[in-house]
Order: structure tokens, then C-alpha cells, then sequence
């Protein structure tokens, strides 16, 4: 064979290799293309280098180099139409996409949790760690430690339930005497529960609701500490906000302040939300008053604290936009469910 | 208590718009919750202004071009004489309801169409003058609401008055407060309530005055008592004045004498009660007890029975009025009346609390003198209502005041260090601050010399002040009392919010929370959603506590297990159709009438236990189109649930579900201590619905003893029991030869347990027996009576090299004779 046949036969091949590469429509196709042009037996590549050795010496290196490129550019033409085929063949038959995914049961997380764990987050951000306490609490407790006057118009905003010699709590505050009773200043805590009223059902109230009490005692704790650390939870809890304090009345704390942000829904320019006042009342608070470190056995000289409480069921029916607060107690399944994250 | 912004002005002259007295003692007061404009009715009025006046000849009106700043100027025909090109005066557009109650209507007048009405005074119910349209000084635009620009009608404020400021039940008690923070001073003698100069007769016991006398038998329950008499009233509708006044503070006028005892309970704060002289006996009042089955009609016309617990106010025969709560109606004074007798007085706060109590009746007296008057204002309160008396009905006043009882106690100091103030505000406030604020509301403050407080007894010896609280503060008892008033008269809102270093907490977190969430966590990730049920169940006495004061009677008692609110819930969704009923709560039940699952047995203490309860029923999972409807909850996805939250809630522990006695059907343990069950739950379910499962666990007690006597604590030698870390799990080197498996399918009769078979072949398998799988079980062709086939999957390994095909099919055979041997167990054949 002569150099020039050896160029135009290895030409040819390239020329119409790809083609038959191209044409090749399934694995098996592909495999005989690949014998007919590259296969080590009787491709046509092979039949080229078996000529190879008929060329005269010095033409050799050219048609080898020659022969080389057409290896090379037909098993890449080769391992690209392989690829092709295979990613073809491993889809399968086709398959309708729109069609939903297998999914599991959503479990889901009370409205009223998920308020209480965003304030138990924050809290515990600041320090605070959490603390429990009975629901059926003794009413010295409940009332007399919190320097609750026997007999008196205070007692009317707690309408208590009572059971045997005991009361349902009306409040978590049994939870800050019973920490101080059981350990020693530097105190923060946060004790989230359930508590009681005698209260029946209707859109806006319950006999059990769950409340948040927050307590600090240490020296040096001053009225400073309540406004900064509430004021940073609002921030953290609303966004962005403004707060205000506002002289209120606890037998358990003194002075006594309440705590609005402004409202969400106006920005402050009022509206029904707030009853045009532009201010949303989220919590009570106040200095720990002498008399309740006094009846957990502290120096009330020496010792000073701030203490607050709040409502998150009131939070999860503002923030979710539910109507009636017996809604949180139904346990709809379809109720629960829009809550699934 | 209902405020009326003009009245608080008759007390202090201030130039405040309603909307500042709001914000001001909302900042330092007591909160303003409410804020109504009584005229309300002009809040459609407009100012409008007059472009263009052509007069019509031979008659009143004028045809006027009108700019109301609708951006449309509006033809009005006007009848006053009055209308001026460029002055502005009040406009009604059409469809504005008039004070008269008729709406203004588009109108034809001598071919001008009418667009509204420029309004006189009089039109506005704002006076008698009809003289005229009324022409506004403002310039404000047109459009702008009536009531921005005149301060038209008055504002009522409602003010939440909390149980220790009774002394803001009055216009008096905020008037006070307001020049306080004003500096505008009070004007008490002026208006209506300039009050005669009287004589007054006082007596602890018995006084004569007028032709009555008075008799104080009960000293204890009525510490100051005070009467005149009136002669010669007329008895007649209030003027204006004193109507719009009571209307103002929520009341209905009734008539002038009526009014006036209002008036001065709204205004001075001393509830006070007239009688019609001529329907008491012997024109003599008693102050006793009621006498054991008394009875007396009160003005509401209810008859109610009497407990000599009650202080009365009687004549010499019968009782006249309960004392302090309400008065008797054969005493009432009615329009024939003509002489009063008139009473002031002080009653005890806890004996009115008993009685309002007992006799369920909460009146506007009863509520301020549960919490308190002013005892020293009695006289001047007299006087004031005297003085109304005859102004407003007529008649005079018979002899002097009479005035019996003790008289109020004087009031003893209260020390102050400025130093503390600062300890507990976190702000300095100058001693001429703290002197300032305090005066301003009444307090008599006093500087005292080194060693001055040390001698009356007080803590530290820095006491700086002496500081006396007003007869009207019975709140103010100790020094923190004197730093809330200097801190709300400063303002919250100008204190500090530095915040400041802290030292970490003491107070480990408590282990029931922190289970509590473990497990949440744990039962979300399957799928179910928590709810948060009220604990009041149906019961009965003999297992539940029961709520001495119920609120519904149907469900009177408390849970003692979680699924008992649970149930119920499950119950709600099956009547909304809903079958798929996956729920659990972590919350408290109280137990003590019988054993707990932890053996809690209180001697007649309610004993609390956290607990997990779950509620499960309907599709295993959601119904996917690939595989067919979905199996129900059957009793094995319950018992896998309960060992998976059991993990969760005892991490580390050994847990067991173990068989429980017919008809429960499994106990779970944590380290062979009993804490829960696993069991069928009955519910009121229609027949569509599938069987539903309940398991529940102790996660632990919550106790409610004493942690310590009340001014006593155990922090001494006691150390925070800190929950023990978590045991870390052990790693276990990985295997690095191959496992052999095979699968044994054994005939079991049904009295054996599988866990039965599984104990001999984990005994006869060998230490290389690593795991054993039950994956079958079988009933039917095949198979005697009485048996079922059972097949597991054993795969065994050798720690360092691959076993041989001998030394399985050795131990199969092994494992048969075992089987066989000591359980009479045979495989199944085919």
C-alpha cells in the first residue's frame, strides 16, 4: 500500500465514521459500530494498522500519527454516544413529572408552643435557664408569698379554682417563691406553664391558658436591667420596635410597669387592632417586691430583681390571625396541620 | 372609672387637649383604655367656606357658592342674615344626620339646588342661638372635620384603676394627679361644689342635730359616720350642668337630689346616700349589725336576707339600707319627697367585701369602699353635697353636721434613702427631685438630721426622709411604696435601659422540660401533631379530684390520665368527618385518689405527674397513587411508637414493652420500673372510623410540696441536683468479614410467645448469632389449629474469618433440636 492509498483510506474512515457512531440507537448498536470501526479483530481501524506495516519505512511515522488521530477522535466520538445511550437507557420508560411525590404523615408544633420556644430562645440567649412548678399549687404560694393581700380587691382579678385544700394556680409567679426557696441568688430564669381562672370559655377567654413568668434576682438589679432586657426581647420577638412602659399594679412586684410595642398592624397611627392607642400591650413586669424575697428567706436589702409574665396564647392569636382563642383548645387535626413546618 | 375631661378641668384649670390628659396619665397615672367623644354625632360636620353670596331679593336666604374642599364647589341655599364671601363656617353635606335627627337632603329652592347646610349654633345642639350661621375663627382647610377644629362637647376618658390606687376613683383623686403633673393647681372651692361654711357635731357614739339624730352601734364595721338634714327640696329633674356631669361618668340622671349623691361619689369620691327623712322612724339612724333573719328590700326592689355579719343602716324600727353597698326602697327619696337625710361615711373595706360578697350586689359604693376612701374628706364631701343640694333642689340645711365614730387614725411616716431609690431604679434622682415629686401628690416629706431614722426604727442609717402618705394613699405602707411613686412621677419612660453584666444563673433547667421537649421533638418527626386540651374531665369522685367551684358541672374533675382529654379531642375530629387522628400532649394529671403508674400515692395530697399521652388512629401514611390505599394504625405501629418515645424521654435507660394483663396491652418500662402504657382506646366513633390506640408515660413528678417554710429557704448545704449527662454511646469496631444468614419458619401453638422462642434461640444460636429478625407471620393452609408459622431471619458472624457452610448448616441443626427439646417447637415443612 501506498502512502497516499493508506491517507485516503484512513480519510474515508473518518469521514464516515461519525455517522455510523450517530447512527448507532441503542447499547447493542453502539457495540457493533464500535467493532466495525475500532474493534482490536476486524475494525477498520485495525485493518489500517495491520497496513501499516506494508508502508514503505519512511512514510510510516506520518501514517501512524495519521492513524493515531483517527483512533483518537472516533473512540471520543464513541465514548460520547456511549454516555448518551446509557443515561437514555437508565431513565427507563417516561414518567409523568407532574405527578405528586410519596410523602409521610407532617407532625406539627402547637401555635402556642412555638411561641413559647421564640421566647424561651431569646431568653436563653440572655442567660436565663427554665424552671417548672406544680399546677396545683398551695395557696400560700399562689397568693400570700407574692405579698397578695388576705381579703382584698387584688384577689379579684385572679377568679381561682380550687380543689380540696388546693388551688389551681392563677399565675407561674408560685414558680419564682418556690426557685428562690430552692436555690440561691444569681437567679434567671424562665418558667412557661399552664394556669387556671375561673373563667368560662368564650372567643377571647379560656379557664387554662399558658403564661411565661420571668424572674431575676441578684445584687445590684435595678429597674435599668427589667426596661433594657425586655425592651432587647421585643426586638428580638417583633422586629424592630419601639416600647413603652406604663405604671401598673402586681402585689408581687413594685414598681410596677406594663409593657406595650408599638402596633404591628398601624405602625402607631391607630387602629382597631389597638384600639387606636397605637400601642399593643405585650407583658407585666416589675421590681420584685421586698416582700416576696422576703418570704423565700432572702435579704431583701440585699438583694434586688425584676420579674415579668406574659400570655402567648394572646400572641399566637394576634400573629396567626385566629378569631377565637377556644380554636387553640379544639385540636382540629385540620387546625393543627396548617401549622406543619 | 369614667372620666369627664371638662369636669377634670372644673378641678384643674389646665390648657391639655383630652388627647394629652390620655397620655399623661397613661404614662404616669394609671392607663387610659378607652376615649369617647361624646358628641360624636358632629363628626361628619365640616368646615366650609364661602366663595360667593348673591342675596335673593325680597326674601331671608342667599344662594352661596361653597368650597366644602371636595374639590366640587357646592350651591347651598342659606336663611341666615349672617353669610360673609370668604369667611368659613360649620357645613353638613347631604346625608349628614342632624342633632335634631333629620338628614340633610338635596334640595330645590326658587330654581337653586341645595348641596347641605351652613349650620347655626342651635343646629349643632350647641346652644340657643339661632340668631345666625356660625361663623368659625380657623384656618383651617376646608374639609377639615368640625370637631379638629372646635373643642365641641366633651371627652370621656376611661381610666383602668387598679385595686391599690382607689384614690383615682374620683375626678378629685386624677385632678390631684394632673396638677401634680401639671403644675397647674387645684381649684377646689370653685363651681358647683363651693361648699357652706356648717357647724359640725361630733360624738363617738350618738349625735343630735335637726330633728334626727344618729347612733353609731357598730364602730368596728363603720368607723366614721356623718348626717345632716335638708328641709323643704324640691325634688325635680337636674339642670343641664349636673346632668351632662353624671351622664358624663356613666350614669343616668334620675333626679337633682339623686344626682348629686353621684355627682359627689364621681367627683370627691364618697359614695353618699339621701334618704327621705319622713320614712324614718323616729327620724333616727342606726349603725348596728343585722339582726339574725332580717330582711330588707334594697332599691333595686330585690328582698335579701341579712347575716348578722352585715353592718346596717336602720331607723328605730327596721333596717334602711345595707351599709356601703346599697340603700333601702322604703327610703328612697321619691318626687314627693321634701326633707333628706343625708349620709356620708366610712365604711370598713373587708366587712363591705363580705357583704357585697354574700349578697352577690357590686355597686359603684361597695367598689370604693372595699378599697378605701379618704377618711379625712368626709366633712368637705358633706359640705360639697349640702351645698349642690341647694342649689339645685332647694331647701336648707337643718342644724349642723352630725358626725359620729373615731374619726380617721393618723398616718404614720415612712422612711426613704435616696441611696436605695437609686439601688432600685439604676438612676440617680436628686434629693430635690425626690422631694418635689412626692409633695406634688400630697406626701408630706421632711428632712431628717444624722441618726433621726435609726431612732424611729428604720433599716439603714442613711434615711434621709420622712415621708407621710395623703389620707387617700393606703397603698403607700413601706419604702418601695415611695420609690414606685418617685419613679411613675419621673416617668418610666426617662429612666435608663443600660443594660448591664450579669452573673450566670444558679438554676439548672428542669429535667421535665427539657424530656418534655425531647419528646415533642421525637413525636413531630413522626407525624404527630401536639395539642394543648384543658385537664377538666367528666370523672367521678371516687379516682379524681374534683374543682370545689366547677365551671361546667359536666366536667368537673381532673384528668388522671392524659387520655382522657385526648379521647375527647380524637372524638371532635371524627364528628368533623376527620378519621387520621394523630395527637399527643405533654402536659400534667392529678392523681392521689389512686396510684400513679410510678406508684405516687400522696396521703390525701394531690400528687402530679408530666406525662406523655398519644392518641393514634386512621391511615398509617398518606395514600400515595403508586401503591393503593394505605394500611390503618394497628397495634404495632402503636408499640413502636411507645419504644421510640420512651427512648427519647429516658435516653441511656433500658426500655421495655412489655405484655400487660388482659385487656391492656403493653406496660412500657424504663429499667424495669413501670412508666406507661400502650392500650386500645374506646371512643364515642362512628363505623367508618378505624380502632384507635392511646399510649401514655410518666415522665416524672412534679411535686407540690413546700420546697421550704414560707421566709425560709434550703439553699444551705443543699446542692442544685444538675441532670446527669446523657450516657454517650459506645462505638462498635465494624465487621470486617461476611455474614451467613438463613431463615427458620417454626410452627408455634399460640400459647407460646415468640419472645419465648426467640429466648432458646438466642441461648442455642452462640456468641456468633448476630441478629434475629422475626419477618412472618403465618396462619391458614398448611398450618394446624391452634398454631401459627413464625419465621425469623438469623445471620450469624465470626469476628476474624468467613464461616463455613458446615458450621451453619451445624448450628440450623442445633437450633431445631433445641427447639424441639425444650419447647416441642418443629420447623414448618412447605
Amino acid at each position: 500500500m501506498t502512502l497516499d492509498e493508506f491517507k485516503s483510506a484512513a480519510e474515508a474512515l473518518r469521514a464516515d465514521g461519525p455517522a455510523q457512531v450517530t447512527a448507532a440507537a441503542t447499547l447493542d448498536a453502539w457495540t457493533d459500530a464500535r467493532n466495525h470501526l475500532v474493534g482490536r479483530t476486524s475494525g477498520r481501524l485495525s485493518e489500517l494498522m495491520t497496513a501499516l506495516g506494508t508502508l514503505r519505512k519512511e512514510d510510516r511515522r506520518e501514517a501512524g500519527l495519521l492513524a493515531n488521530t483517527v483512533k483518537q477522535e472516533l473512540e471520543a466520538l464513541l465514548d460520547a454516544r456511549h454516555a448518551e445511550l446509557a443515561r437514555a437507557q437508565q431513565k427507563g420508560p417516561a414518567i409523568d413529572r407532574t405527578m405528586p411525590g410519596r410523602t409521610t404523615w407532617q407532625g406539627t408544633v402547637h401555635p402556642v408552643s412555638l411561641v413559647i420556644d421564640e421566647v424561651v430562645e431569646i431568653f436563653r440567649e440572655l442567660g436565663f435557664t427554665i424552671a417548672l412548678g406544680p399546677e396545683a399549687e398551695h395557696a400560700w404560694y399562689n397568693f400570700g408569698a407574692l405579698n397578695f393581700p388576705a381579703d382584698h380587691p387584688a384577689m379579684d382579678l385572679h377568679d381561682t379554682l380550687y380543689v380540696d385544700e388546693m388551688v389551681l394556680r392563677t399565675h407561674t409567679s408560685p414558680v419564682q417563691v418556690r426557685t428562690l426557696q430552692q436555690y440561691p441568688p444569681p437567679i434567671r430564669i424562665l418558667a412557661p406553664g399552664n394556669v387556671y381562672r375561673a373563667d368560662p370559655f368564650d372567643a377571647s377567654h379560656a379557664p387554662m391558658f399558658s403564661q411565661v413568668e420571668g424572674l431575676v434576682v441578684d445584687e445590684g438589679i435595678t429597674f435599668a436591667d427589667l426596661k433594657a432586657t425586655l425592651t432587647r426581647f421585643a426586638n428580638r420577638f417583633f422586629g424592630e420596635t419601639k416600647t413603652r412602659f406604663r405604671p401598673s399594679y402586681f402585689p408581687f412586684t413594685e414598681p410596677s410597669a406594663e409593657m406595650d410595642v408599638r402596633c404591628g398592624v398601624c405602625k402607631g397611627s391607630g387602629c382597631p387592632v389597638c384600639k387606636h392607642s397605637g400601642w399593643v400591650e405585650i407583658l407585666g413586669s416589675g421590681m420584685v417586691h421586698p416582700a416576696v424575697l422576703e418570704s423565700a428567706g432572702l435579704d431583701s436589702e440585699r438583694y434586688t430583681g425584676w420579674a415579668f409574665g406574659m400570655g402567648p396564647a394572646r400572641t399566637a392569636l394576634a400573629r396567626h390571625g385566629i378569631p377565637d382563642i377556644r380554636i387553640l383548645y379544639d385540636s382540629d387535626v385540620r387546625f393543627l396541620e396548617q401549622f406543619a413546618r | 372609672m369614667n372620666l369627664s375631661h371638662e369636669w377634670l378641668k372644673a378641678f384643674v384649670p389646665h390648657a391639655l387637649s383630652a388627647e394629652e390628659v390620655r397620655d399623661l396619665l397613661t404614662a404616669h397615672v394609671a392607663t387610659v383604655e378607652g376615649f369617647e367623644r361624646l358628641r360624636a354625632d358632629l363628626a361628619p360636620f365640616v368646615v366650609a367656606r364661602v366663595v360667593e353670596t348673591r342675596k335673593v331679593p325680597d326674601t331671608k336666604l342667599s344662594f352661596n357658592t361653597v368650597d366644602d374642599g371636595s374639590g366640587t364647589l357646592l350651591e347651598v341655599v342659606c336663611g341666615a342674615p349672617n353669610v360673609t364671601a370668604g369667611a368659613v363656617y360649620p357645613f353638613a353635606r347631604t346625608g349628614t344626620m342632624m342633632p335634631a335627627g333629620f338628614k340633610i337632603e338635596k334640595k330645590k329652592i326658587r330654581g337653586f339646588t341645595s348641596n347641605g347646610m351652613l349650620c347655626s349654633a342651635a343646629e349643632l345642639g350647641l346652644g340657643e342661638d339661632h340668631a345666625g350661621i356660625l361663623e368659625l375663627t380657623t384656618d383651617a382647610a376646608p374639609g377639615t372635620p368640625l370637631l379638629d377644629v372646635l373643642p365641641l362637647g366633651d371627652v370621656r376618658l376611661v381610666l383602668d384603676v387598679l385595686p391599690n390606687r382607689p384614690d383615682l376613683l374620683s375626678h378629685l383623686g386624677v385632678a390631684r394627679e394632673l396638677s401634680a403633673l401639671t403644675g397647674v393647681p387645684m381649684q377646689l372651692a370653685d363651681g358647683p361644689h363651693a361648699a357652706p361654711a356648717v357647724d359640725v357635731v361630733r360624738d363617738p357614739r350618738a349625735a343630735t342635730s335637726g330633728g334626727a339624730t344618729v347612733r353609731l352601734e357598730d364602730p368596728e364595721g363603720c368607723p366614721q359616720y356623718l348626717g345632716a338634714v335638708v328641709r323643704g327640696v324640691t325634688v325635680a329633674p337636674s339642670p343641664a350642668w349636673l346632668r351632662e356631669r353624671v351622664e358624663a361618668a356613666g350614669v343616668r340622671s334620675i333626679n337633682n337630689v339623686v344626682d348629686v349623691t353621684n355627682a359627689v361619689l364621681h367627683g370627691l369620691g364618697h359614695p353618699m346616700h339621701a334618704f327621705d327623712l319622713a320614712t324614718l322612724a323616729e327620724q333616727t339612724v342606726v349603725i348596728r349589725r343585722a339582726r339574725a333573719g332580717e330582711k330588707m328590700t334594697t332599691l333595686d326592689g330585690v328582698e335579701r336576707a341579712l347575716t348578722p355579719e352585715m353592718t346596717m343602716i336602720a331607723d328605730a324600727a327596721r333596717s334602711i339600707a345595707v351599709a356601703g353597698v346599697m340603700g333601702g326602697e322604703a327610703s328612697e327619696v321619691k318626687a314627693t319627697t321634701t326633707d333628706l337625710f343625708l349620709e356620708v361615711a366610712s365604711f370598713d373595706p373587708k366587712r363591705t367585701r363580705l357583704t357585697r360578697r354574700a349578697l352577690g350586689l357590686s355597686t359603684d359604693a361597695s367598689y370604693r369602699f372595699e378599697r378605701g376612701i379618704d377618711p379625712n374628706g368626709l366633712v368637705d364631701a358633706m359640705r360639697a353635697a349640702i351645698g349642690m343640694i341647694v342649689a339645685v333642689a332647694g331647701g336648707r340645711l337643718d342644724g349642723g353636721i352630725m358626725a359620729v365614730g373615731a374619726g380617721p387614725a393618723p398616718r404614720s411616716a415612712v422612711g426613704l434613702r435616696p441611696a436605695r431609690v437609686q439601688a432600685v431604679l439604676g438612676a440617680l434622682i436628686t434629693e430635690e427631685e425626690i422631694t418635689r415629686y412626692l409633695s406634688s401628690v400630697g406626701f408630706r416629706v421632711l428632712r431628717l438630721g444624722e441618726g433621726e431614722g435609726v431612732e424611729k426604727g428604720w433599716r439603714g442609717e442613711d434615711v434621709v426622709f420622712s415621708v407621710t402618705p395623703p389620707s387617700w394613699r393606703h397603698d403607700v405602707t413601706r419604702e418601695v411604696d415611695l420609690i414606685e411613686e418617685v419613679a411613675r412621677l419621673h416617668g418610666y419612660d426617662r429612666l435608663p435601659d443600660t443594660i448591664e453584666a450579669y452573673r450566670p444563673t444558679t438554676v439548672p433547667d428542669h429535667p421535665l422540660f427539657v424530656a418534655g421537649l425531647r419528646v415533642r421533638d421525637t413525636l413531630v418527626a413522626a407525624g404527630l401533631a401536639e395539642v394543648r386540651p384543658v385537664p377538666f374531665v367528666k370523672g367521678d369522685d371516687a379516682s379524681h379530684w374534683r374543682v370545689t367551684n366547677p365551671l361546667a358541672e359536666d366536667e368537673p374533675h381532673l384528668r388522671v390520665s392524659l387520655l382522657e382529654s385526648l379521647a375527647r379531642r380524637a372524638e371532635y375530629n371524627l364528628t368533623r368527618m376527620h378519621g387520621d387522628v394523630r395527637l399527643f400532649e405533654v402536659g400534667s394529671v392529678f392523681l392521689g385518689k389512686r396510684h400513679g403508674h410510678s406508684g405516687v400515692q400522696g396521703a390525701g395530697a394531690i400528687a402530679e405527674e408530666v406525662r406523655v399521652g398519644i392518641v393514634l388512629m386512621g391511615a398509617r401514611h398518606p395514600q400515595h397513587f403508586a401503591d393503593g390505599p394505605p394500611p390503618v394504625i394497628d397495634a404495632w405501629d402503636a408499640k413502636g411508637l411507645a419504644e421510640r418515645v420512651a427512648r427519647a424521654a429516658f435516653p441511656g435507660a433500658a426500655i421495655g414493652i412489655e405484655p400487660a394483663e388482659d385487656p391492656a396491652l403493653w406496660a412500657i418500662t424504663v429499667d424495669a420500673r413501670a412508666v406507661g402504657t400502650v392500650d386500645r382506646v374506646t371512643l364515642d366513633a362512628p363505623v367508618w372510623a378505624s380502632p384507635a390506640f392511646g399510649i401514655e408515660l410518666t415522665l416524672g413528678a412534679m411535686p407540690v410540696a413546700c420546697v421550704a417554710k414560707p421566709g425560709e429557704s434550703v439553699h444551705a448545704g443543699v446542692r442544685p441536683a444538675s441532670a446527669p449527662p446523657t450516657p454517650a454511646v459506645r462505638y462498635r469496631p465494624l465487621p470486617t468479614t461476611p455474614a451467613a444468614a438463613f431463615d427458620l419458619a417454626l410452627l408455634v401453638p399460640d400459647a407460646l410467645s415468640a419472645a419465648d422462642v426467640e429466648q432458646v434461640l438466642r441461648t442455642s444460636g452462640g456468641e456468633m448469632l448476630e441478629s434475629l429478625a422475626l419477618f412472618d407471620e403465618f396462619r391458614g393452609a398448611g398450618v394446624p389449629d391452634g398454631m401459627r408459622s413464625l419465621a425469623w431471619r438469623l445471620t450469624f458472624r465470626h469476628p476474624e474469618r468467613t464461616l463455613r457452610d458446615k458450621e451453619i448448616d451445624g448450628r440450623r441443626s442445633q437450633l431445631l433440636k433445641s427447639l424441639e427439646n425444650q419447647l416441642g417447637v418443629k420447623p414448618r415443612t412447605a
